[in-house]
C-alpha cells in the first residue's frame, strides 16, 4: 500500500516538474518550445481528414448544406421606399385622398415573417452554426455513425480532451490565477518606484501567458506597429471574457469594469494593488459623469496604461459587431481599435451568459480542441471635427467589422435582455407616413 | 449529419408537415431549431411574448397583426405544426405546383390563400368583412400617431398681441 502512495506522489511530482519546465518557464519569458504548434498541425490535419470523410458519406447533402450555410431564406434587401414603389407600380393611383394602397401591408408582412424565420439580433446571442462537424458533440451537428475509423478518432479525441488536456489545462489555469493574485499583491507592497510598474507588467503578462496556455490558445497578432500606446483607449469587439487574456498576452492594459463578487472579486482586488485599473461599484456605474471623469483623468495621465474597453457591452457570438455604446468615445483621447476573430472550428469561444455560468463555460473551453484566434491592431483613430460621439463610434465599429470579417450591425447588444424601444417603431411609422402623406401636405389620409 | 433538433422531431411528424406545407425535410428541421430557440418557456409552444422578443418584428408597424395571424381565435399558444402552417403561406409557388389542379385541397401557398392572409390582417374582428373602422385602425398602426401632431401644428396660427 505504501508503495502505491509513494508511486502516486512520485507521478504527481514528475507531472508538476514537467508543467514547470515545459510550460511555466517558457511562459515566463515569452518563448515557445513548439509543442503547441505540433499539436495544432496534427489537429488541423485530423479535422481536414474528418471533413473529407464526412463529405464523401454525404455528397449531395453537403452541397445543400453549403448553400444554406449562410441563411435559411434569401432576402431582397430593398429600402421601404423602393419596395413599396415596386408594389404600387402595377396599381392605379387612388383618385382622391392620400397615397395609401391596400397592398402596402404586403411589404410589412413579408418583412415580419422574414424576421420570424431569421433575424439579425437574437441569432447573434446563440452559438454560431458550423458548416462541417468538428468532432465535438455539443455543436449544431450531432454525432452520427459514418465509418469505424471516424468513430475511433472521435473516441480518441474524447480521451485526449477529457483525460489529458483537461487536467493539464485546469492545473495551468489554477497556477496562473493564483500566481496572478499572489504576484500582484506582492508587487503592490513595493514602494512606488519605476521598477514597480515594470514588475507589475511582467507579472500580469506572465500570468496571462500561463492562462492562455491553459486554453491552448494560438493567437496571431497582425500589424503590431499599431499596438495601443499609453494614454489611449483600446476598443475591441467582445465575444467572451477570455478576450482579455488574448489581448493581454501581447501587452498590459488598464481594465475598466464593475466590481464583482466571488472569485472575480478576489482577482480584481489583487490586480488593482499593483496597477491602476478602474473598477466601479455598481451604484457608481449609474453616475455617468463620475465614470467619464475617472476615465478622463486616467487617459490624461500619459504614464498610465491604455484603457481596454468593450463598447458593445455584452458578448456577441463572433459573427458580427453590434452597436458601440457612445460613452467610451466621449472621453476624448486616441482610440486604438482592435478586431478579434476566433476560429469556430476548434471550439466555440462565445460565452452565452444566459445559458452557462462562468465556471461551466471555462470547463467547456478547456475540453475543446483549442482556442485559435486572430487579432488585428488597426491604425489609431481620432474624432473628426463636426463628428459627434455616436458617428465616431459607428466609424470605429465599421473599421473593426471590416477588418475582422464580421457583419456590421446597428442593433444594440442590450437587446439580449431588454426589449426594443418604442421610438424605433415610431421611426418606421414615420417613414411610412411620410410616404403616404408626403412631407409637406397636410392632407389626412382618411 | 442531422442537426440536433431533428432528433427531437419524430420522423412521421416531419412527413406529415411535409405533406401539409410543402416544405422540404431539411427546411423543416432547420425551422424546428429556430422554433425551439424562440421558445424561451421550453414547453414546445410559442406565446405572443416569444414573438415580441424578436426586435425586428417588435419594430414592425404591423408586428402585432402578423403575430396574431399565428394564433387561432381565442388561443395564446401555437405549436410547431401551427407555426409551420402559417409560414407555409409565404412559400413561393413553384412551376410544378401551378399546373397541378386539385380543387379539393388547395395548397397553403396558393394565390388565394396568400390574399386571404393579407385580407385577415385588416379584418380585426375576424368576421370576414373589412369595415371602414377596421381599415382606419390598421392604417393608424402603420402611420403611428405622428399625423395628429402634424395636423395640430399645421392647423394653428400664432396670434400676436
Amino acid at each position: 500500500m505504501e508503495d502505491f502512495w509513494t508511486g502516486v506522489l512520485w507521478a504527481v511530482k514528475i507531472w508538476l516538474y514537467l508543467i514547470i519546465s515545459l510550460i511555466m518557464i517558457p511562459a515566463m519569458f515569452g518563448f515557445s518550445l513548439g509543442i503547441s504548434e505540433t499539436y495544432m498541425t496534427i489537429l488541423v490535419k485530423t479535422l481536414e481528414w474528418a471533413t473529407l470523410k464526412m463529405q464523401k458519406a454525404h455528397a449531395e447533402e453537403q452541397a445543400l448544406k453549403a448553400s444554406a450555410a449562410n441563411g435559411l431564406i434569401q432576402r431582397e434587401g430593398g429600402s421601404m421606399e423602393k419596395e413599396l414603389g415596386e408594389l404600387r407600380a402595377s396599381r392605379p393611383k387612388p383618385p382622391v385622398g392620400g397615397d395609401f394602397t391596400l397592398s402596402d401591408c404586403f411589404y410589412f408582412t413579408r418583412r415580419g415573417i422574414e424576421s420570424i424565420v431569421e433575424d439579425e439580433v437574437t441569432q447573434r446571442f446563440t452559438s454560431e452554426e458550423l458548416v462541417s462537424w468538428n468532432l465535438l458533440t455539443r455543436t449544431n451537428n450531432d454525432f452520427e455513425y459514418i465509418s469505424l475509423k471516424l468513430t475511433l478518432v472521435y473516441g480518441l479525441g474524447i480521451f485526449v480532451r477529457y483525460c489529458i488536456l483537461a487536467p493539464l489545462r485546469i492545473t495551468l489555469a489554477c497556477i496562473g490565477l493564483s500566481w496572478l493574485v499572489i504576484g500582484t499583491s506582492a508587487v503592490g507592497l513595493l514602494p512606488n518606484w519605476r521598477i514597480k510598474s515594470w514588475l507589475s507588467e511582467w507579472v500580469h503578462v506572465m500570468c496571462y501567458r500561463i492562462c492562455a496556455r491553459g486554453l491552448s490558445a494560438t493567437i496571431r497578432y497582425h500589424n503590431r506597429e499599431n499596438k495601443p500606446q499609453k494614454g489611449g483607449i483600446c476598443v475591441a469587439n467582445h465575444t467572451t471574457p477570455i478576450d482579455i487574456v488574448i489581448l493581454c498576452n501581447d501587452g498590459c492594459y488598464a481594465m475598466v469594469g464593475q466590481v464583482h463578487g466571488g472569485l472575480m472579486g478576489v482577482i480584481q482586488r489583487a490586480m488593482v494593488r499593483s496597477c491602476p485599473h478602474v473598477w466601479f461599484e455598481r451604484a457608481e456605474m449609474k453616475d455617468r459623469h463620475l465614470v467619464t471623469k475617472r476615465l478622463k483623468d486616467h487617459v490624461n495621465d500619459k504614464k498610465k496604461l491604455p484603457i481596454l474597453i468593450f463598447p458593445e457591452g455584452t458578448c456577441v457570438n463572433n459573427t458580427s459587431v453590434m452597436m458601440f455604446k457612445k460613452g467610451s468615445f466621449e472621453i476624448g483621447g486616441t482610440i486604438y481599435p482592435v478586431a478579434i476573430k476566433y476560429d469556430p472550428k476548434f471550439g466555440d469561444a462565445f460565452w452565452n451568459s444566459s445559458k452557462y455560468s462562468m465556471v461551466s463555460y471555462l470547463l467547456r473551453m478547456m475540453t475543446s480542441w483549442a482556442l485559435v484566434c486572430n487579432v488585428w491592431y488597426l491604425p489609431a483613430m481620432h474624432q473628426q471635427e463636426g463628428e459627434d460621439a455616436v458617428q465616431f463610434a459607428n466609424r470605429v465599429k465599421s473599421a473593426i467589422a471590416h477588418q475582422g470579417g464580421l457583419v456590421d450591425l446597428q442593433w444594440d447588444g442590450g437587446l439580449k435582455r431588454a426589449k426594443v424601444k418604442d421610438t424605433f417603431k415610431e421611426q418606421q411609422q414615420k417613414k411610412y407616413s411620410s410616404m403616404v402623406v408626403g412631407d409637406d401636405s397636410s392632407s389626412n389620409s382618411d | 449529419m442531422g442537426s440536433r433538433a431533428s432528433t427531437l422531431l419524430r420522423e412521421e411528424e416531419i412527413e406529415e408537415i411535409k405533406k401539409e406545407t410543402g416544405f422540404s425535410h431539411s427546411q423543416i428541421t432547420r425551422l424546428y431549431s429556430r422554433f425551439t430557440s424562440l421558445d424561451k418557456g421550453e414547453n414546445g409552444t410559442l406565446s405572443r411574448e416569444d414573438f415580441q422578443r424578436i426586435p425586428e418584428l417588435a419594430i414592425n408597424p404591423l408586428g402585432d397583426r402578423i403575430i396574431n395571424a399565428f394564433f387561432p381565435e381565442g388561443e395564446d399558444q401555437v405549436n410547431f405544426r401551427g407555426f409551420m402552417r402559417t409560414l407555409a403561406h409565404f412559400r413561393p409557388i413553384e412551376d410544378n405546383e401551378k399546373s397541378k389542379n386539385s380543387p379539393a385541397s388547395e395548397p397553403l401557398n396558393s394565390r388565394t390563400n396568400k390574399l386571404l392572409f393579407a385580407f385577415r390582417l385588416y379584418d380585426l374582428d375576424r368576421d370576414d368583412k373589412i369595415s371602414r373602422d377596421e381599415l382606419l385602425q390598421v392604417l393608424r398602426m402603420m402611420v403611428g400617431v405622428l399625423e395628429k401632431v402634424d395636423v395640430e401644428q399645421k392647423m394653428s396660427i400664432r396670434f400676436l398681441h
